[in-house]
C-alpha cells in the first residue's frame, strides 16, 4: 500500500521563511494607500508571500517540509539586524526584505558570506544590480531600468520617439529620471527636454508647478513623469498641453504585474490575493510572492531542504520560475535580479507586455530589459564580460 | 441512512442501463462538438463533411466537454455561470443545468455515469457530484489551480493536475482520500492513459513538456520535451493530449507553437510537428481514425489533420475561442 500522504503530514520537517517591513513605512500610511497610485504598492507585499506559503502546502508533503512565514516589522535599522540575526539562529535561510534600497544594501553587506539569501521585494533602484550588487542578495522585483527599457520598447514600436522629461523634487526622482534617459539612449529615444516640477497652486512657480506651462514651447510624443510620489504624476495624465500621453510614474506605467492581467492564470492568481488581502494585486505583492516560490520550487525539484543545494538551485540556469506571465524565469547569474516580463499598465488595463515584438537579445529575450552582462555593473557579473 | 438511499438510488440506475441496453451500443452518429468560450455555443459538425450543422446555445463560457457513457447526453462546463449544463445529444438542445459548481473548467464523468469528478479552479477542491441528487458527494483538498482530471475504467481511481503545484494527485475514489502526489513538470495540464491502463501522460505547459508516470509505482517514468524549430521555449506550451486508438501514436498539442506533435507511444520519440492553427488546445481522433480534429483559441477554428500524410487538410471556423472537441462515436 502506498504512504498515505494524509499520515505522512504529520511529519512534516518546518521550512520557515521570513519577511521583514517598517513599523511606520510611509508608503502604507492609510491615506496614501486609498490613492492608489500607479506602480506603488496598495499594501504590504507580505500579502503576497501568504498566498505563496499557501499554495506551497501540496509541494510541501509531497517534499516533507511544512512552509511558513515568520514575518517582523521593526522600527530602524538596528532592529533590522537583529531580526536577521535571530531568523538565521532559528534556521530561516531565505528572508523577504520590504526594506529601502540604503537598508538593503546595508543588511546584505552585514550578512555576507552567512547561509542567507535574501530577497529584495520593493526596491528598484538600479545601484543594488549594479555597483552595490551582493552575492546573498536577489531581487524579484524588477529594477528601474528593466521598467523603463519596457516602456521605451513600447514608445519605440508606437515610434512615439520624441519625449519630454519632467523630474520631481525628491532624489529619488532624479535616480529614476537617469534610469530613463539610459533606457531612452538603449533604444533610440529623442528626449526633447528635460523639466523640473514641484506640486503645489503657487502662482510664483505656475512654470513648475502647473502640467499645461511645464509642458508648452516644446515638441513631443509623450511624456515621461519622474515621480515616486505619485501625485504630480496622476494629475498631469489628461492635464498637459498637448494631446499627447503621459508615461513613466503616471498615464501609462511599466510593472512587474498588474490585478487586470489575465493570462497565463493571472486571474486565479488576482483572487487569491484578493480573497487574502481584500484588495487588488500589485507589483510588490507579485514579487514577494515569487520570492516564496523560488524556494518552494527549489525544494520541490531538487527534493532537498539542505541549504547549498537550494541556494545553488535558484541561482542556477534549470530553474523554470512560473510567474504568470508566461515566460519561463530565472535568477541572472550577474546581478542576481529575477528576469522578467513587464506589464505596461494604465488605469484598469494592461496594454502590453515586455519584450516587445522584435526586440531581441542573443541569450534571452527577457535580457532585452535591464542590465546585460556586457552593461553590468555588477562585479558578479565578471565572467560574463570576458565572453 | 443517507448512505442506503444512495445504494438503493445507484441499483436503480444500474437497472435502468440494463434494460436500456440494446439501443445503447449503436455506433453514434458520428457529430463532431466544439465548445467555443466566448460566444456560448456548442457547435455540431457533420463528422463526414464537416459541415456545420446546428449550434447549440448554452451557459457562459463553455469548456470542456464529455459525453455521458450512453452517449445520450453531453455535458459542458460553464465557468462564468458556475454550471454543468446537460444537452440531450437527439434533440440538440440544453435540457438540464447542474448548478452551483464553483467555476467548473474540466471534468470527467465516471463509468457508471452517474457522478462528475469536477476541478475547482478558483477553490483548490475536486468535487465528486452526483448527477441525480444534483449535489456535491464530496470536496477534496487538493493544490491550487486544479485542472486536469481523468478517471479510470474501472471508475476506482481519478488523477487531477494541480498547475501550481506542479504535480498530479491520485485520488482514491472510494475512500476519498489522496493516494499519492506524484511531482511533474511545470503547469500540469491535462492526460491520457494508455489501454493497460500502466502509463499515465501529463503534459507540462510551461516546461514545454509531456511526463509520463507508472501508474504501479506512481512516479515518473519519462519525460517527453517538444521543441519544434523556430519557436521560443515559451511559446512551446503543450496542453491537449490524446493517444491513437490503435495505441502506437500519441499527439500532444503545443498551444502557442499552433504545431501538434506526433510522438511514437512506444518508444516515446517525437516523430513530426505539424502546423495547425493559433494556440492549439483541444483534441479528438476521428471515428475512422485517419484524422485529428484540433481546436485553436486564438484563431477561431478548428484543424482537419490527416494522421497518414501528417498534414493539415483544412480549418473549419468554429466559434469564438473554440475550446474543446468531443466526437459522438460508440464502440460498436
Amino acid at each position: 500500500m502506498l504512504p498515505s500522504p494524509a499520515v505522512a503530514q504529520q511529519n512534516l520537517e518546518k521550512f520557515d521563511l521570513g519577511y521583514i517591513g517598517w513599523n511606520d513605512d510611509p508608503r502604507y500610511s492609510p491615506a496614501r494607500m486609498q490613492r492608489e497610485y500607479q506602480g506603488e504598492p496598495w499594501g504590504r507585499p507580505v500579502a503576497g508571500a501568504r498566498v505563496a506559503i499557501d499554495e506551497a502546502r501540496f509541494p510541501g508533503i509531497a517534499a516533507g517540509v511544512k512552509f511558513g512565514l515568520d514575518e517582523k516589522l521593526v522600527s530602524n535599522t538596528r532592529e533590522v539586524l537583529d531580526t536577521v540575526r535571530r531568523m538565521r539562529d532559528s534556521g530561516a535561510r531565505f528572508i523577504l526584505l520590504d526594506l529601502p534600497a540604503g537598508t538593503v544594501s546595508r543588511v546584505a553587506a552585514e550578512f555576507a558570506g552567512d547561509d542567507l539569501t535574501l530577497f529584495n521585494v520593493a526596491a528598484h533602484d538600479d545601484r543594488l544590480r549594479g555597483a552595490h550588487c551582493q552575492a546573498n542578495l536577489l531581487h524579484t522585483i524588477p529594477s528601474d531600468a528593466m521598467r523603463n527599457d519596457a516602456l521605451a520598447q513600447y514608445l519605440v514600436s508606437r515610434q512615439w520617439k520624441n519625449v519630454l522629461l519632467l523630474v520631481g523634487p525628491e532624489s529619488a526622482d532624479k535616480v529614476l529620471a537617469r534610469s530613463f534617459e539610459r533606457s531612452a539612449k538603449r533604444f533610440g529615444l529623442n528626449i526633447t527636454g528635460t523639466r523640473a516640477f514641484v506640486l503645489g497652486n503657487n502662482p510664483r512657480e505656475r512654470e513648475h508647478n502647473n502640467p499645461k506651462l511645464l509642458t508648452s514651447g516644446v515638441d513631443y510624443d509623450a511624456v515621461y513623469i519622474a515621480d515616486t510620489q505619485g501625485e504630480f504624476a496622476r494629475n498631469a495624465n489628461f492635464a498637459i498641453q498637448k494631446p499627447r500621453p503621459v508615461v513613466g510614474s503616471g498615464g501609462l506605467v511599466p510593472q512587474a504585474w498588474h490585478w487586470a492581467w489575465t493570462r497565463h492564470g493571472a486571474r486565479q492568481l488576482n483572487n487569491r490575493l484578493e480573497k487574502k488581502a481584500d484588495r487588488h494585486m500589485t507589483a510588490y505583492d507579485w514579487a514577494a510572492w515569487v520570492a516564496v516560490k523560488a524556494v518552494v520550487e527549489a525544494v520541490q525539484r531538487t527534493d532537498s531542504t539542505d541549504y547549498a543545494k537550494l541556494a545553488a538551485y535558484i541561482r542556477g540556469d534549470e530553474i523554470n520560475l512560473d510567474g504568470f506571465k508566461g515566460y519561463r524565469m530565472g535568477f541572472r547569474d550577474w546581478d542576481g535580479q529575477l528576469r522578467q516580463p513587464m506589464l505596461l499598465g494604465s488605469g484598469n488595463w494592461v496594454v502590453a507586455r515586455a519584450p516587445l515584438e522584435g526586440f531581441l537579445h542573443p541569450d534571452n529575450y527577457l535580457d532585452t530589459l535591464g542590465f546585460d552582462p556586457r552593461e553590468s555593473a555588477c562585479k558578479l557579473a565578471t565572467d560574463h564580460k570576458g565572453a | 441512512m443517507r448512505f442506503n438511499r444512495y445504494k438503493q438510488a445507484r441499483l436503480a440506475v444500474a437497472a435502468a442501463c440494463l434494460a436500456a441496453s440494446p439501443a445503447l451500443f449503436a455506433a453514434g452518429t458520428g457529430n463532431v462538438y466544439v465548445s467555443s468560450e466566448d460566444d456560448d455555443l456548442v457547435t455540431v459538425f457533420d463528422g463526414q463533411s464537416m459541415d456545420r450543422i446546428d449550434t447549440i446555445a448554452v451557459s457562459e463560457r463553455p469548456r470542456w466537454l464529455a459525453f455521458s457513457p450512453d452517449h445520450k447526453k453531453l455535458y459542458v462546463a460553464c465557468g462564468d455561470d458556475d454550471s454543468i449544463d446537460v444537452i440531450d445529444v437527439e434533440q440538440g438542445k440544453v435540457v438540464d443545468r447542474l448548478t452551483d459548481i464553483d467555476d467548473p473548467e474540466i471534468f470527467a464523468i465516471g463509468p457508471d455515469g452517474r457522478h462528475l469528478y469536477i476541478s475547482n479552479e478558483d477553490d483548490a477542491q475536486f468535487t465528486i457530484y452526483d448527477i441525480d441528487a444534483k449535489k456535491a458527494v464530496t470536496r477534496i483538498d487538493v493544490g491550487q489551480e486544479p485542472e486536469g482530471v481523468l478517471v479510470t475504467p474501472d471508475g476506482k481511481t481519478a488523477y487531477v493536475t494541480s498547475e501550481v503545484a506542479n504535480m498530479v494527485h491520485r485520488v482514491n475514489l472510494d475512500s476519498h482520500e489522496i493516494e499519492a502526489n506524484i511531482v511533474v513538470g511545470n503547469r500540469p495540464r491535462r492526460f491520457a492513459l494508455s489501454a493497460d491502463g500502466n502509463t499515465l501522460w501529463v503534459t507540462n505547459e510551461l516546461s514545454g513538456s509531456v511526463s509520463l508516470i507508472d501508474t504501479q509505482t506512481n512516479e515518473v517514468s519519462d519525460t517527453i520535451e517538444f521543441k519544434p524549430q523556430g519557436f521560443r521555449p515559451e511559446d512551446v506550451t503543450p496542453v491537449g493530449i490524446k493517444l491513437s486508438e490503435d495505441g502506437q501514436s500519441a499527439f500532444v498539442t503545443l498551444g502557442r507553437a499552433n504545431h501538434v506533435a506526433f510522438v511514437n507511444a512506444k518508444t516515446h520519440a517525437v516523430e513530426d510537428y505539424v502546423l495547425v492553427g493559433d494556440r492549439a488546445w483541444g483534441i479528438a481522433q476521428s471515428r475512422d481514425g485517419k484524422q485529428l480534429y484540433i481546436t485553436n483559441g486564438l484563431s477561431d477554428d478548428m484543424s482537419i489533420v490527416d494522421i497518414a500524410a501528417h498534414k493539415t487538410l483544412r480549418s473549419v471556423p468554429a466559434g469564438r475561442v473554440p475550446h474543446s472537441v468531443v466526437i459522438d462515436t460508440l464502440a460498436e
